[in-house]
């Protein structure tokens, strides 16, 4: 049978707030366990929440982002659980009245296509703290620094039919929601993470199969692994006659596998109600719109731009435009060399080349703009040739330095006087007499054999226009 | 000195007739020779005390203090009190000590009052006659095989028998108003959102409010003049002006109309209780108000309402009391369901499980449509009665409570009657409005207390019209044999 792949995400991501959701503790990552955790993240009797408005800022950001309805009445409820890491013993999230309603993205397919992705609701929630398993003598240890961190829970439709869609559509809300800076997106971190709901159904059909959520996949890699074990998974069950049990399933991605965490029989009743400590959050349609003045412009608009005022082709505009510090870095480095197309090159070329390579992200390259773009200059004022210049690249890299001091050190200046050039040529011609016969007799193509030997005497330092040129004229019979 | 209101305390300290060390000192004997009667204290703080009034003392010395500087007060165990233990009438609290204060204690200190210790109460505030206290039943001043009432019975005992010139209460159901009757004190409840509840225990959000009980209203006016404010730990605390709530209490009663809600006089209210109440609003006729007789339709919906609310509200606000972070923890716990097991089950008393477990069932998948969004609803419609009612009356008048303080163990395995007897309170409580309780006479030697209801934000009327009684009559001033 054919079967056919159903995925929605659920993506949580980390307001990049100073202070807590709900207190006034902060929110910077990897301090010593519960030092940043204050009465209220302890959940002591009698501490009561205080909303921070900046967390309403941002979710609202998102919101026009992807051309969601913003509501602008939303309620906070209790999730209620036990669990040590959750000090009230609930989760204040929003169940009934979330504060982002529908919207959508378009992700890039692999053909070069776009498909559009609905987002069913984005909603405010805080995050939980972390239990210790390690060095507590076989007891666990709590660590609250984590808890009462901002979460926006963006859920998606289940409009994803393959990993790669998943894959693309996570990509994209990442991209998201880095442009607006409402999220640092780490996922290291854990400011950026995934559930996945998973499920096939005959091709054709429409009623959805039994789904199985994975829980909290932290990478890019990782989902596409996770989802395509549990797409095999669930045919073999459905193949070999048997039925796909609805429940929540852990990835482990040394095993590469998933495994069952509780079945929808476990799952808790969570009890929801509109929690009474904290006031409906009410946003006027006039302070919706002085947030939407606010908003960056997005990869979509930017990568219209680049095609447009740039003349990029689709492909390449996309690959700019994804990650936001990769477009900053491109519009630094094309504004000042004035060359879209050249920038556009070596960005997506040895510069993404290298930091893929190196597993490096791009906020993280090595290089900077004003190096690139120091180099480029060069290409441009003929100090150096385009071959040349990657090796400069390289050193750059390697962290030798900016471009003319290597172009120094290394002796790399390109010759263009002209005597000089004709010297080389003279002794190249002069060493071999039987192929400037041939190509006086006509063949033509040896011209690249000559141009090969006068760039090889001159260490790829002689201007390759120039050679070209003299070569012709002396080579004439 | 254990007679005087707080206003004429303060007076003496401000004229040098006693100092603020020498008063909380007699207090304090007081305490520690009569309390053994009645239970009315869960922690009496000496030291702490003694050291507040000396540098209340010391800043009257230096300049312009605030009325209550140097006046001891008693707090209801359900503030949090910085390095003192705070239960809440629970072994689930024990121990507890609160790494920071209440709102309404910082308050307090900041003017310069002084804690003499914190007051018995039911448990979590759980019940209507401190019975469900851990830490025993308080007794009735006036009759010592009698409930104060409850929840806030440790604080109304305390006033009652002069053991603490006023206390601080919390009002969730009728926990201010129906102690205040049955100890013949005076006891208000402000308006939701009044006070901040930022310290205080929670037991039902949404219901929950403190306020002053005391022996006068004059007294009570000026214990709300400071917790009344907006709190920014407190979302739901109201920023609305604070005015000075004793401006007012001398204005006329010419005029004054008053509503009498039909269904609070019919069918279960004590036909003794009834008289005191007809009497008490004659009172107000000869000062010149107009009586008129209104309908409260919604009032046989209250106490239904009111035990779904409550109940689903604590049983999320008491799951945080797990034996993980603070309080009781179980013996040797197997895993981590037996330490939530085992320390609930045996740090939470018969009545926080009844109302936990009632309250977790409303909430549940599949009941929650028909139990809590049906009860919000019809809070919504006693709301709208009450709002209608005020458009034709200043002020509702009725008993505080059905009867008179019932004995002690009477009404212990019947919930529902105990339930009842805050018949008249809890929808007051619904509906979110201020309402007073103020001594009205007696009953078989037992106090009868008037409930005042008002409009919303409006103390400063009720307080107005409960000094005006107290200009007419003496019911405030009477205190129990044993505690003259």
């Amino acid at each position: 049978m054919q079967w056919e792949v159903v995925i929605g995400l659920e993506i949580h991501v980390q307001l990049s707030t100073k202070s807590k959701i709900f207190s006034g503790a902060s929110t910077a990552y990897g301090a010593e366990p519960n030092t940043q955790a204050c009465t209220v993240d302890l959940g002591l009797p009698g501490v009561l929440p205080v909303f921070n408005g900046e967390a309403l800022k941002k979710s609202v950001m998102f919101g026009l982002a992807v051309g969601a309805q913003i509501n602008e009445r939303s309620v906070f409820d209790r999730k209620n659980y036990f669990y040590p890491d959750s000090p009230k013993a609930y989760q204040i999230s929003q169940l009934y009245y979330p504060i982002v309603g529908e919207g959508h993205i378009d992700i890039d397919l692999e053909d070069g296509s776009q498909k559009r992705i609905g987002v069913t609701r984005a909603h405010m929630e805080e995050d939980a703290g972390k239990s210790l398993h390690e060095n507590f003598h076989g007891q666990t240890g709590i660590d609250l620094n984590r808890a009462g961190t901002p979460l926006l829970e963006i859920v998606s439709e289940p409009d994803m039919r393959s990993a790669k869609e998943a894959v693309a559509y996570m990509r994209k809300i990442h991209s998201i929601v880095r442009y607006l800076g409402v999220s640092d997106g780490n996922m290291q971190e854990g400011s950026f993470r995934c559930d996945a709901n998973v499920s096939l159904r005959p091709k054709g059909q429409e009623e959805f199969g039994t789904r199985a959520e994975l829980k909290n996949i932290n990478s890019f890699r990782f989902v596409e692994k996770a989802i395509n074990v549990e797409i095999e998974r669930q045919m073999d069950i459905l193949e070999s006659g048997g039925t796909v049990v609805q429940e929540t399933r852990l990835y482990d991605s040394e095993k590469n596998e998933t495994r069952s965490m509780r079945s929808k029989e476990e799952a808790n009743d969570y009890r929801y109600f509109p929690d009474p400590d904290l006031l409906p959050i009410v946003i006027s349609a006039e302070e919706i719109e002085a947030i939407r003045e606010t908003l960056p412009e997005l990869p979509d608009d930017k990568c219209a731009r680049y095609r447009e005022q740039l003349g990029l082709s689709e492909k390449d505009a996309r690959a700019l435009t994804i990650d936001r510090d990769m477009a900053d870095y491109y519009e630094a480095v094309q504004q000042a060399v004035d060359d879209a197309k050249m920038a556009a090159n070596w960005i997506l070329g040895d510069v993404a080349a290298l930091n893929n390579k190196n597993a490096i992200e791009f906020k993280a390259c090595p290089v900077s703009a004003e190096q690139l773009i120091g180099l480029l200059k060069r290409i441009k004022d003929n100090t150096i040739s385009g071959k040349i210049a990657k090796e400069v690249f390289e050193a750059m890299y390697a962290g030798e330095g900016d471009a003319d001091t290597i172009i120094d050190n290394k002796g790399l200046k390109q010759i263009t006087d002209t005597g000089a050039i004709e010297a080389i040529i003279d002794e190249v011609v002069a060493n071999n007499p039987g192929q400037v016969a041939e190509f006086q007799s006509g063949k033509d193509k040896l011209i690249g054999f000559f141009v090969g030997q006068v760039m090889k005497a001159s260490k790829g330092k002689a201007n390759p226009g120039q050679v070209n040129q003299l070569l012709q004229q002396k080579l004439k019979p | 000195m254990h007679n005087k209101t707080i206003a004429e305390l303060s007076a003496g300290l401000k004229s040098g007739e006693f100092s603020s060390v020498e008063l909380t000192q007699s207090y304090l004997d007081r305490i520690n020779s009569l309390d053994k009667q009645i239970n009315s204290f869960i922690t009496v703080t000496p030291d702490l005390a003694l050291e507040q009034a000396k540098q209340a003392d010391e800043q009257r010395a230096a300049g312009n203090v605030g009325i209550l500087n140097g006046i001891p007060l008693a707090q209801k165990d359900i503030f949090c009190t910085k390095d003192v233990k705070t239960s809440c009438g629970s072994k689930m609290l024990d121990p507890f000590i609160s790494p920071y204060n209440a709102t309404t204690i910082n308050k307090f200190n900041d003017t310069g009052a002084v804690m003499l210790g914190k007051t018995n109460m039911d448990e979590f505030a759980m019940g209507s006659s401190n019975e469900t206290s851990w830490y025993g039943p308080v007794k009735n001043p006036w009759q010592q095989e009698s409930v104060p009432g409850g929840s806030s019975g440790g604080s109304a005992a305390a006033v009652a028998a002069r053991l603490a010139p006023a206390a601080t209460g919390t009002d969730t159901g009728g926990s201010i108003r129906q102690p205040a009757s049955f100890c013949g004190i005076t006891g208000l409840k402000p308006t939701y959102g009044r006070v901040s509840r930022y310290g205080m225990i929670a037991f039902a959000s949404s219901l929950d409010q403190a306020g002053p009980m005391t022996r006068t209203a004059e007294d009570a006016a000026l214990m709300l003049n400071v917790m009344a404010g907006l709190d920014p730990r407190d979302s739901t605390s109201v920023d609305e002006p604070v005015p000075d709530y004793t401006a007012s209490l001398n204005d006329s009663m010419a005029g004054l109309k008053i509503g009498l809600p039909k269904e609070y006089f019919s069918e279960g209210l004590d036909d003794a209780v009834a008289k005191v109440i007809e009497s008490a609003v004659k009172e107000y006729e000869k000062m010149g108000a107009v009586i008129k007789e209104i309908s409260l339709p919604t009032s046989n919906l209250a106490v239904p309402t009111y035990y779904i609310i409550a109940p689903s509200e604590c049983s999320s606000n008491l799951s945080r009391m797990d034996g993980v972070r603070y309080g009781y923890r179980c013996d040797d716990p197997e895993d981590l369901n037996d330490l939530y097991i085992r320390s609930r089950g045996e740090g939470f008393g018969a009545e926080v499980k009844r109302r936990i477990l009632v309250g977790t069932y409303a909430l549940s998948e599949g009941f929650y449509d028909a139990y809590y969004v049906k009860a919000q609803k019809t809070r919504r419609l006693i709301t709208n009665d009450f709002n209608q009612a005020f458009a034709d009356v200043d002020v509702i008048m009725g008993p505080a409570a059905p009867s008179t303080a019932f004995k002690i163990g009477e009404l212990t395995d019947d919930p529902i009657t105990m339930y009842l007897s805050d018949i008249y309170t809890i929808a007051v409580n619904l509906a979110g409005l201020p309402g007073m309780s103020v001594p009205a006479g007696f009953v078989n030697d037992m106090p009868v207390g008037l409930q005042l209801i008002g409009k919303h934000f409006a103390e400063s009327k009720l307080l107005n019209i409960a000094h005006q009684f107290q200009q007419a009559t003496d019911w405030h001033t009477q205190a129990p044999a044993a505690f003259k």
